[in-house]
């Protein structure tokens, strides 16, 4: 075994042709998934799992997106009879719902279980079976919000569920209950893809690949995973816990004639809730880097400031949540210091923006839809940005705390710095994941329609919110003035529909007979490209050896790899936490239906819990076959870790 | 397409179906309903014979005990109303008990509806000109959520006030009897 | 207008100034940061290296650190400036007035209940959804809860609170103008949290002593047997058993008090404009305007209902 740092690339060494043919021919015997319905539902492929995780959490975008149709079109007029407040509550409170827990979050973790392996250089994911199960948890949670909506049931407190409202006495029924599982069921599932991409990047990179030189998307994706599991099960012990028993075992925790607290229930959501909002924004801050880098054509500037502003964000973003109670009786003092972080945070993030555009500055840009979206990112987030910094203070959180100019903030934060990085990825990555290009015409179109669609829908929300117009209000009187500047928004929310419609149109194009993409067809620098799009199961022919912080712009013609792991069972390479050393062996798991079986398990317990203690009994003794199973299989594959004597034979290869 | 992809349109497709034809009553809000026109109509019929012509009752017997939003108004109108000056919080008080499984004047909804809107002796005052029919209605699916007699996923949880008695909703499911003459409320 | 751009208090003149300073300098630094974005994305200059992601030359490196480091410390510059600004406003905002008229208000679902202080009890009075003040006195409110978290929010007047179950919290303003300034309930608190207006009155100390005395006063007994009769529709039906009228026997406080209905300019909390034709409208069917609320469709007669109306305008 090597003991230096820098693999030593013997020279003159390299795989043929016919080697690497017969490598793979003997690894896709080995890694391909059983064929047909039990395989997609057996499937321990990260990159299967990324893919249905990403196409499940693109629906609910559309799923929220048409609920916010709906409430655009109930408020385009004033006293309009579209919606009665009823249903009104319960759209706005599944917008919100499907939005923050089941397409922003979900999203990103499935970008990155999708290419943090890819990235890294590793054949797998770090748990496959444990991902598998996350995906099947955060399914049973869209089906089970989704079939309650339509069945009357739908949670109506809104997506924040602010006690008393929520409480057993004035949210009478199961709708609140509903919600609370919901909340379960994906934070279970953000947990599982934290903790995947967290032991994936520390320990499964591709040999030479220290941490100062993993992509910035990788470190994004690891600095959100920390952030996930510090802040989730804040949310989960409000509302999994303390909500629910409120609700069904007559606790009191938000009781104050018993001693609990209402506000109480706001510190616990809203410790979650604050770095949740950065939960989504770093990874879309992660898609960017490479892209100005490949468009650009230029090494990002400030790598160092990129990763500490990563880092810095992350643990600022702990130290906000108050900022969203400025209006109650909490002491002055106290809400001064979180109006003093709210506006630091400002800081990393600008200057994430101003390495961008140095890198900008310093490249030859070329404007393909990637960095159109890129540039959108900066024309939205940086006014949401800005309208943040004044929402900071106090004094005037004070006039526009929950009315519509905090809705027009939100939006451009969440839409700019969210949302439009994220179509960007679909077309830089799109590639990748499909073997097709996307069509640049369209993406164009796409492009200009959504911007223009966001800012004319959101812009005037600003106006609304300081003219008076609170927020969750199903309609408003025409003596306030308000019905003209909600028309030219809902105008501007037709638009955003109109876009993303173009996008599906597109991608349904594209999907089935767009034009072929090749192993790199933007010239890009990440580990990811080095494979064929899509990836094989396998990931790799031969886990890639890395020698800098771009490795396919930095090789002068081949990329130097690494052999000798096994293609005769799913072998992976373990590696050193800090300087990517091959460390030992490791062997993957098989297909597996007991993730499945789990997640339903699980979702029997949890929404069974909402209607007997009984049904939780049945659901949790009916979950231990599976885990029993899940241990076997795992017992009796895996023949122990090898340290590693042999995979140090150091070859060049295409 | 794939077929992974038809599968999973297929099963969806089917579970929204079930979802929006089993619509549930339990969450049902009818907030915007119209009033029934005409005069008021107070009598509640306690029996299917009657002498002479039909006479016209209110029809909505029994109608809210499944439905968690009007036994939930129940429960707010029984603190307005102050019904807890006499029954306490249900364990009763001046008034006979109604949590319990005795009943003087009968446990059925359309009783229940009488003795709110008539009165009954020894002092429970009579409500049918102070409340409409609908709150007579939200009241009685409340009472009877009191002992245990309606779907538990309707009866209300505890209210925002000090725990006083166990919530309807942990109440075990009681079957009714009744204790017939007036003079057995005065036994301690 | 019912606005926080149209400041009628020392209060929200302090915050609207403090949001037109953000607005310049937030707007005038996003049009210099996307004029950079253009700047940079489509200029053509030379120091631009040759198409080699390898070299970027130790000058041009230097420029762009320079050009980062110089916008990280403009960035600090101007949100230590801000932050200061906020602090001065905000400790500005908190400093409660000694001595201030102090009403109690109490957020339903969903109307609005104040009770204005006194230490004699007979000049205590109790209203809804209307709240009269003297014009350049300040005025100290203290906000309670009945049910839910709702909001108190006068933008013309000052920022919002929020009424939370089993905490009093408090806010203050003084309207320098004399005017009817509109609020909104700002906390979501159920179906008709959107229908759950409030009005402040401001009016010149005089005025407002005069609204006092009157508002404190029981309303004369009815003049004629149709007024009578419409009292005793009152009286016996289903109204007096949620609502109070002073000097009678109706005094129930699960709903607004009525005592001097026809003083307020709106009624259903500022749903409607308190006219004849709206108050048989919401009497008839108040679910039909706001549904939900807990006032039920009380059945009357035509006749009975004609006399009700015609006695609640005599409610001055």
């Amino acid at each position: 075994m090597q003991n230096h740092h820098e693999p030593v690339v013997p020279a003159g060494t390299a795989l043929s042709d016919e080697d690497v043919a017969r490598e793979a021919a003997a690894l896709e015997e080995v890694w391909h998934g059983r064929s047909g319905f039990w395989g997609w539902l057996t499937s321990v492929d990260h990159k299967s799992i990324g893919k249905r995780y990403i196409v499940t959490a693109f629906a609910m975008f559309l799923a929220g997106g048409i609920l916010a149709a709906m409430m655009r079109t109930q408020l385009m007029r004033p006293e309009n009879t579209l919606l009665g407040p009823d249903r009104y509550n319960q759209i706005f409170t599944t917008h919100g719902t499907t939005m923050m827990f089941l397409f922003a979050v979900p999203i990103m973790t499935a970008m990155g279980t999708y290419f943090v392996p890819l990235m890294v250089g590793a054949r797998s994911i770090a748990f496959p079976r444990a991902n598998a199960f996350g995906y099947w948890t955060y399914f049973v949670g869209v089906v089970f919000l989704y079939v309650s909506l339509i069945a009357n049931t739908g949670p109506d407190t809104g997506w924040f569920a602010y006690v008393p409202l929520s409480g057993p006495q004035y949210a009478p029924g199961h709708r609140v209950d509903v919600w609370a599982q919901v909340v379960t069921f994906t934070e279970i599932a953000a947990l599982v893809a934290a903790v995947n991409i967290i032991v994936t990047t520390f320990k499964m990179r591709s040999p030479g690949m220290s941490l100062n030189r993993l992509p910035l998307f990788v470190w994004a994706q690891l600095v959100v995973s920390f952030m996930i599991v510090f802040a989730m099960p804040a949310v989960a012990t409000g509302s999994t816990l303390m909500l629910a028993e409120d609700r069904a075992v007559n606790t009191h925790w938000f009781n104050p004639a018993e001693g609990g607290d209402a506000l109480l229930w706001q510190h616990v959501f809203w410790f979650f809730g604050h770095p949740e909002v950065y939960i989504i924004f770093l990874p879309a801050l992660g898609f960017i880097t490479p892209i100005v880098e490949t468009f650009a054509r230029r090494k990002v500037f400030g790598y160092t400031a990129l990763v500490m502003s990563n880092i810095t964000t992350a643990f600022f973003a702990f130290g906000l949540w108050v900022h969203h109670m400025f209006a109650t009786p909490i002491p002055e003092l106290g809400q001064s210091l979180f109006t003093a972080a709210s506006m630091l945070i400002a800081i990393p993030t600008g200057i994430q923006i101003f390495c961008w555009l140095a890198t900008l500055w310093a490249g030859r840009p070329e404007f393909r839809v990637p960095l159109l979206f890129v540039l959108g990112f900066i024309f939205t987030f940086v006014n949401g940005g800005i309208t943040g910094v004044m929402l900071a203070s106090v004094a005037f959180d004070k006039q526009a705390h929950d009315t519509f100019f905090v809705v027009a903030h939100l939006h451009y934060v969440l839409i700019g710095g969210g949302v439009m990085p994220l179509f960007g990825a679909f077309y830089f990555w799109f590639p990748k994941i499909t073997g097709r290009m996307l069509d640049e015409t369209l993406g164009k179109v796409n492009f200009w329609l959504f911007l223009i669609g966001v800012n004319v829908a959101f812009f005037p929300m600003h106006v609304l919110g300081l003219e008076g117009m609170p927020r969750r209000v199903y309609t408003y009187l025409s003596s306030t003035g308000w019905g003209p500047l909600n028309l030219v928004s809902t105008i501007g929310a037709y638009v955003i529909a109109l876009s993303v419609v173009v996008f599906l149109v597109n991608v349904i194009k594209s999907w089935i007979g767009g034009e072929a993409a090749g192993h790199n067809p933007w010239n890009s620098s990440g580990l990811e490209w080095a494979t064929s799009s899509p990836p094989p199961p396998y990931n790799f022919v031969h886990v890639p050896v890395t020698t800098s912080r771009h490795p396919l712009w930095d090789t002068d013609v081949h990329l130097p790899v690494m052999t000798g792991l096994r293609s005769d069972r799913r072998e992976v390479l373990i590696t050193t936490t800090f300087d990517a050393r091959p460390d030992h062996r490791h062997e993957d798991p098989e297909p597996s239906i007991w993730p499945l079986y789990l997640a339903l398990c699980m979702g029997l317990t949890f929404i069974g819990s909402i209607f007997s203690p009984y049904l939780v009994l049945v659901g949790l003794g009916a979950s231990l076959p599976g885990l029993l199973a899940w241990a076997w299989q795992s017992l009796n594959s895996h023949r122990g870790p090898d340290r590693v004597a042999a995979p140090d034979v150091l070859a060049e290869t295409t | 397409m794939p077929t992974t992809y038809r599968h999973r349109g297929a099963i969806s497709l089917a579970l929204f179906t079930a979802a929006s034809l089993a619509a549930c009553e339990r969450e049902a809000r009818r907030l915007n309903q119209q009033p029934p026109p005409g005069p008021p109509v107070t009598f509640v019929s306690q029996s299917p014979l009657q002498p002479g012509p039909t006479v016209v009752t209110d029809t909505a017997e029994g109608e809210f005990d499944d439905n968690a939003y009007n036994t939930s108004e129940g429960q707010t109108l029984y603190s307005q109303m102050n019904c807890s000056g006499c029954h306490s919080n249900g364990g009763g008080n001046m008034g006979p008990a109604l949590m319990d499984d005795e009943w003087l004047y009968g446990s059925k909804p359309n009783q229940i509806f009488a003795s709110i809107a008539e009165g009954r002796a020894n002092g429970m005052p009579s409500w049918k000109y102070r409340l409409t029919n609908k709150q007579i209605w939200q009241l009685v699916a409340y009472v009877r959520s009191l002992s245990g007699l309606t779907p538990k996923g309707a009866r209300p949880a505890r209210s925002d006030h000090m725990m006083v008695s166990s919530p309807p909703n942990q109440t075990p499911n009681a079957k009714p009897r009744n204790s017939g003459l007036p003079g057995a409320s005065q036994r301690p | 207008m019912h606005s926080a751009f149209d400041p009628a208090s020392p209060q929200a003149h302090l915050i609207a100034s403090l949001w037109w300073w953000m607005l310049g300098v937030g707007g005038t630094i996003w049009i210099i940061v996307i004029a950079t974005m253009f700047y940079v994305s489509f200029t053509k200059h030379r120091h631009r290296e040759p198409d080699d992601p390898q070299h970027v030359s130790e000058a041009t490196h230097r420029r762009m650190e320079r050009a980062v480091i110089a916008a990280g410390l403009v960035t600090v510059l101007v949100l230590t400036v801000f932050l200061g600004f906020d602090y001065s406003v905000g400790h500005a905002l908190a400093q409660h007035p000694q001595r201030a008229l102090t009403i109690n208000v109490t957020g339903h679902q969903w109307w609005w209940e104040a009770e204005y202080e006194d230490p004699d009890p007979s000049k205590r009075i109790t209203t809804a959804n209307e709240i009269h003040v003297p014009v350049g006195q300040p005025v100290q409110f203290k906000l309670r809860a009945a049910d839910v978290i709702h909001s108190f929010w006068v933008p013309n007047l000052n920022g919002k609170r929020d009424l939370i179950p089993g905490y009093v919290s408090s806010q203050w303003f003084r309207a320098d103008t004399a005017g009817v300034y509109r609020g909104q309930c700002a906390e979501f608190c159920g179906l008709q949290h959107a229908k759950m207006a409030l009005y402040i009155v401001a009016e010149p100390p005089a005025k407002f002593a005069a609204w006092m005395a009157a508002a404190a006063q029981s309303p004369p007994p009815p003049a004629d047997s149709a007024r009578l009769y419409g009292q005793r529709v009152f009286l016996s039906s289903g109204c007096a058993v949620c609502h109070t009228i002073g000097g009678t026997q109706a005094q129930a406080f699960v709903g607004p008090p009525l005592t001097h209905l026809k003083s307020r300019a709106t009624i259903a909390a500022g749903t409607l404009t308190n006219t004849r034709a709206n108050l048989m409208g919401w009497i008839t069917n108040p679910q039909a305007i706001k549904p939900g609320v807990r006032m039920p469709a009380y059945p009357l007669t035509p006749l009975q209902l004609e006399a009700l109306v015609d006695y609640l305008e005599t409610l001055k």
